[in-house]
């Protein structure tokens, strides 16, 4: 295989998320199947949904069969982050032809923070392909927790309390890595600022004003630092 | 098909299609031109460290200092993750690491 190294590449790049997945996967498998919706609905919502916090949301709006209006608003809320992580991967995913469109509906935001990073995809040859595959892999991880969860339920005793810190730790090494390979600590500082404030104001609905106020904030500092170095 | 089945699968539908316009929103906007405009291109490299470092405040933004038991493993594993990084740079290391000692701390410890 052509590609063997990308592949082999990306697989490791997402084994953190393979943990984390399968846990959270499971935990929504098994709240849906709770609420009476049995293991193909799980695995049709993941595939076609595919967002942690949004699925966890939807088992609510099942439960309670609220509009199909009020779902979309509900869904429009809870997945507004995603309006922005296009924006710093419409050069990278360029030319990713048929491939993209996948890509796209597989964003979420584990897989972004493993195909926005670039020390990530040092070394490979076929960028477009390691990260469609980042993303395959990782929507794969989802549906099998996903299901696994609502076929076994609550019959399954294994301890796993805590597993959920698996995330956290990928996003916190990922900002490690991030300020170790990089001079410029503007951006990180500005979106750990920024986020940190908004939690004060906005507490658990802190992800879109935090968002808003990134791109405010990286916006005025291009303007400064451009007319400091051009004056 | 009942209609109450019918209404959850609509409501699946509704929710994929919106999910799904959200993420493409962006791609929508910038790709049909032939050059990325530049300050996207700007954004598009200073962006993901502002995200990833907001990604990690939100999920430790739920952590209590009311009580030890609960943020204790938060800072202690959180350490050996950002220490171990330092340390030896290896991702999947300090990833696992980071995760087997807070699974420890808040079953065996605290």
């Amino acid at each position: 295989m052509k590609y063997k190294n990308d592949v082999k590449k990306a697989f490791s790049a997402t084994i953190p998320v393979l943990m984390g997945y399968l846990a959270l996967g499971f935990g929504f498998g098994v709240l849906l199947s709770t609420e009476g919706f049995s293991a193909l609905w799980a695995f049709f919502m993941s595939v076609t949904m595919f967002g942690g916090s949004m699925q966890y949301a939807a088992v609510d709006f099942l439960a309670d069969a609220i509009s199909l209006l009020e779902a979309a608003v509900m869904t429009l809320i809870i997945n507004a982050r995603h309006l922005f992580y296009g924006i710093s991967l419409v050069d990278k995913y360029k030319g990713a032809g048929l491939k993209k469109i996948y890509m796209i509906h597989a964003l979420t935001d584990e897989t972004y923070s493993l195909v926005s990073s670039d020390h990530i995809a040092k070394g490979v040859e076929n960028k477009q392909l390691f990260y469609f595959l980042i993303s395959l892999f990782d929507h794969c991880y989802w549906i099998l927790g996903c299901t696994l969860g609502a076929v076994f339920g609550t019959n399954v005793d294994f301890n796993s309390e805590g597993i959920d810190f698996v995330l956290t730790a990928l996003f916190l090494t990922i900002f490690v890595e991030q300020w170790l390979s990089s001079k410029d600590h503007a951006s990180a500082i500005i979106g750990v600022a920024c986020a940190v404030s908004c939690t004060a104001l906005f507490h658990e609905n802190m992800l879109i004003p935090s968002m808003v106020l990134i791109l405010i904030v990286l916006c005025v500092l291009k303007k400064v630092r451009r007319e400091k170095y051009d004056g | 098909m009942d209609n109450s089945t019918l209404h959850s699968i609509a409501l699946v539908i509704v929710m994929a299609v919106v999910s799904f316009l959200l993420r493409a929103f962006p791609f929508m906007l910038f790709s049909g031109r032939k050059e990325t405009p530049k300050f996207v291109l700007y954004l598009g490299k200073v962006l993901p460290y502002a995200i990833i470092g907001m990604l990690v405040v939100y999920c430790v933004k739920d952590i209590s200092f009311d009580s030890v038991s609960h943020f204790l493993p938060y800072i202690i594993a959180g350490a050996v993750v950002v220490l171990l990084h330092i340390w030896k740079r290896n991702t999947l290391l300090s990833i696992i690491a980071g995760t087997l000692s807070y699974m420890a701390l808040v079953q065996f410890v605290f």
